[in-house]
Parts: structure tokens; sequence; C-alpha cells
């Protein structure tokens, strides 16, 4: 396992002017480190359900590169997605999987099987082009510029480190963050997109 | 005697309306009400069709082809939009946009007693969620379509149209 801020410090040298979603706890380490906030987007807000907004907006774009950051309790409650990316083929999506095999934001209770289900195979035999999974920082960090140049669909699975939550939730401090409709608009205005 | 042609739902004519407003997506699981329109969708070089494997999929997919721009229907079965609730709470009226929904109206009938419990909750389960809903059961009720547009446009939400009535035509007559 290795911390999904490393990982994302990696990565992040390689993003080029990729468009980047994130979701689940170890999502939140990536708002310290993208150097192009303009090109964050945020689409959460349904159980499981980011990474379908997210296919839905690399369907739109498709020219432009668009890199989710996946949880593996998100996956879990949506695995059907998986069929869904694969049959849309999205050359330009690269589905990232933040595997810490339980649900650390409500205090670290084990998801189903959790240390023996094979991600990165269901996504293969799925139909994905390519699928990676990596359980260390050095030979993610030897591999994600190539990654990175792969045509999509691409799954790369990651085993992070928990970083889990047990104060209560009116306990918990949470450091400000823009709002999804702001990413949005943000973005929108930085690739023009109008209202159709 | 007088021979009295039935009143049909055409496939065509929710493909002139689709394209009437822009239509670029169809968001879809086929379901039996919907499946001659299934057909006529995927033979349109103007209209991306995208299959799910869920039906909550379908709002978060078309929540994120609106914000790149594109215009999409989601186009499911009435089970399937309430197995949605949550994908609609927070992708569809939540997010504040404009977002059509067809949907397969499995159970319904304008004569005789509803038996099926899929169609009993449909409606309380639009009104529980504040979404405004439309009925088409013949062409004439086609622009319909276009109504529904327009409200979702001015007020930037989700509202639904009702398919009372199985497509026919279109391969099949």
């Amino acid at each position: 396992m290795f911390d999904s801020a490393d990982m994302f410090r990696a990565f992040q040298p390689h993003r080029d002017k990729a468009i980047v979603l994130v979701t689940g706890t170890a999502g939140r380490d990536w708002r310290e480190i993208s150097d192009n906030e303009t090109r964050d987007l945020t689409l959460q807000g349904a159980m499981g359900q980011t990474n379908s907004a997210a296919l839905g907006f690399a369907l739109s774009q498709p020219d432009e590169k668009v890199v989710l950051f996946d949880s593996e309790g998100s996956l879990q409650m949506n695995m059907g997605i998986l069929g869904t990316i694969a049959g849309k083929k999205p050359k330009n999506f690269f589905h990232f999987l933040m595997d810490n095999e339980c649900y650390a934001t409500t205090g670290g209770q084990p998801v189903p099987n959790a240390s023996e289900i094979n991600y990165a195979g269901m996504a293969r035999e799925a139909g994905y082009t390519a699928t990676f999974q990596f359980d260390n920082l050095e030979e993610f960090t030897n591999n994600i510029e190539a990654i990175m140049k792969e045509e999509g669909p691409v799954f790369v699975a990651m085993k992070m480190i928990p970083k889990i939550e047990n104060e209560p939730i009116g306990r918990r401090v949470r450091k400000p963050q823009r709002s999804r409709a702001e990413t949005i608009k943000v973005l929108q205005a930085e690739l023009g997109i109008t209202a159709a | 005697m007088v021979q009295q042609q039935a009143a049909l739902l055409k496939p065509e004519s929710l493909i002139a309306e689709f394209k009437k407003n822009g239509v670029t997506h169809i968001v879809t699981i086929p379901d039996s009400e919907t499946n001659y329109l299934y057909e006529l969708m995927k033979e349109q070089d103007w209209l991306d069709v995208v299959p799910s494997s869920r039906e909550g999929e379908t709002f978060a997919i078309a929540l994120g082809l609106i914000v790149g721009g594109k215009v999409p229907v989601c186009v499911i079965q009435n089970t399937g939009m309430m197995e949605s609730g949550d994908s609609i709470r927070g992708m569809a009226i939540d997010a504040g946009f404009p977002m059509v929904m067809l949907i397969g109206y499995r159970g319904w009938t304008r004569h005789g007693v509803i038996t099926d419990s899929a169609a009993r909750y449909t409606e309380t389960f639009l009104h529980a969620m504040g979404i405004n809903y439309y009925l088409l059961e013949t062409d004439d009720d086609a622009t319909r379509i276009s109504v529904a547009f327009e409200e979702a446009r001015a007020n930037n939400r989700p509202v639904a149209v009702l398919v009372g009535d199985e497509y026919h035509g279109f391969n099949r007559m």
C-alpha cells in the first residue's frame, strides 16, 4: 500500500492539461497538490455515481483527456459502470482506482471482500483497453508516464493506505473547498462551453 | 361498419421531437415500452446512444454530458426511475441543469384498474421528488416533449415525460 498524497505528487508532472476529478477520502489530498485548479472538476453528488458523471463528461469532450480518481467503495456501489465505460470505449478516459479496502470516512469498516477482489481484473474482462495495478509507490512512479500515453479507456488499480476518520461528523474539521457548481462554471469558461 | 384507425404513438414522432430540441445523446436502458424507439435511435447519425448498466447511471452520465455542453435525454422505465432515487436527487435536481427524462410507464392504463405497483407508484414518486411530468399516449401528444424541454430550460430542473403506450410502427407494423 502507498500514500495517496505521494501518489498524486507522482501523477502531477504527467497530468499535462488533463481534466481531473476525484472522489473518496483519499481524493481530498489532490486539492493540496493540483497545480491547475481551473481544470479540476467536481461531479460528486450521489452515491457511487461520480464515475458515471466523469464518463458523461469524457464523452462530451473527446479531445480532452479526462482523469478520474475513483474509490473502491464508490465503484462497488456502481460496478456496472465498468461495462458501460468499456462499451463506449472513450479513448480520452483514464480511470484510476484508489483502493484502501475500507470505508475510511465512516470509521474504516471493510468493503465487501476487501482484500481479495481484483478490480483491475474486472476492468480488463469488462473490456477496458489497458489495465494496471500497483501496490507500491516506486512501481507506480516508474510507470505513470507511459500509462498517460495509453489510449483509453485505461484502468489503474492502486492499493492506498487508508486515512480513517473516527471523529463524530460534527467535530471533523473540513478545509474549505470549491463547490460543484463553481468548478463546473470555471471549467466551462476554460473550455469555452456554453449551455446547449 | 365503420373502421377506425387506432391512435398510435410512433417512434418516428419521438425522434422528430428529439431532433427539434437539439438532443445529442440518449442515455438508456431499453425496456419493453421503448424497444422500437431504441432501434430507430441507433439509426440516427446525429444521435449518440449511450447504453447503461443500471438506471441510476443514466442521470449521472447525463449530467456529465450537460456540463460538457451536450443535450442528453435519459430513456428508462418507471421501475428504473424509482431505483435511481439518489441519483435523481444528487445529479439531476441538485445539480440545477435542465434535464429531460423519458420514462416507460409500465403497468399504466387509461381503462380499468391499474394492478401493477410500478405504475401505481410512478406519479407518487415524481410528486415526492417535486418533478413535473407530461403523459404521452399518441402522436398527438408528442409535442409535449418540446414543452418538457422548454420547462426544463426555463427552470434548470429535470422534467419527466411518461410514455403510456408501447410504440407502434417502425419495422413492426
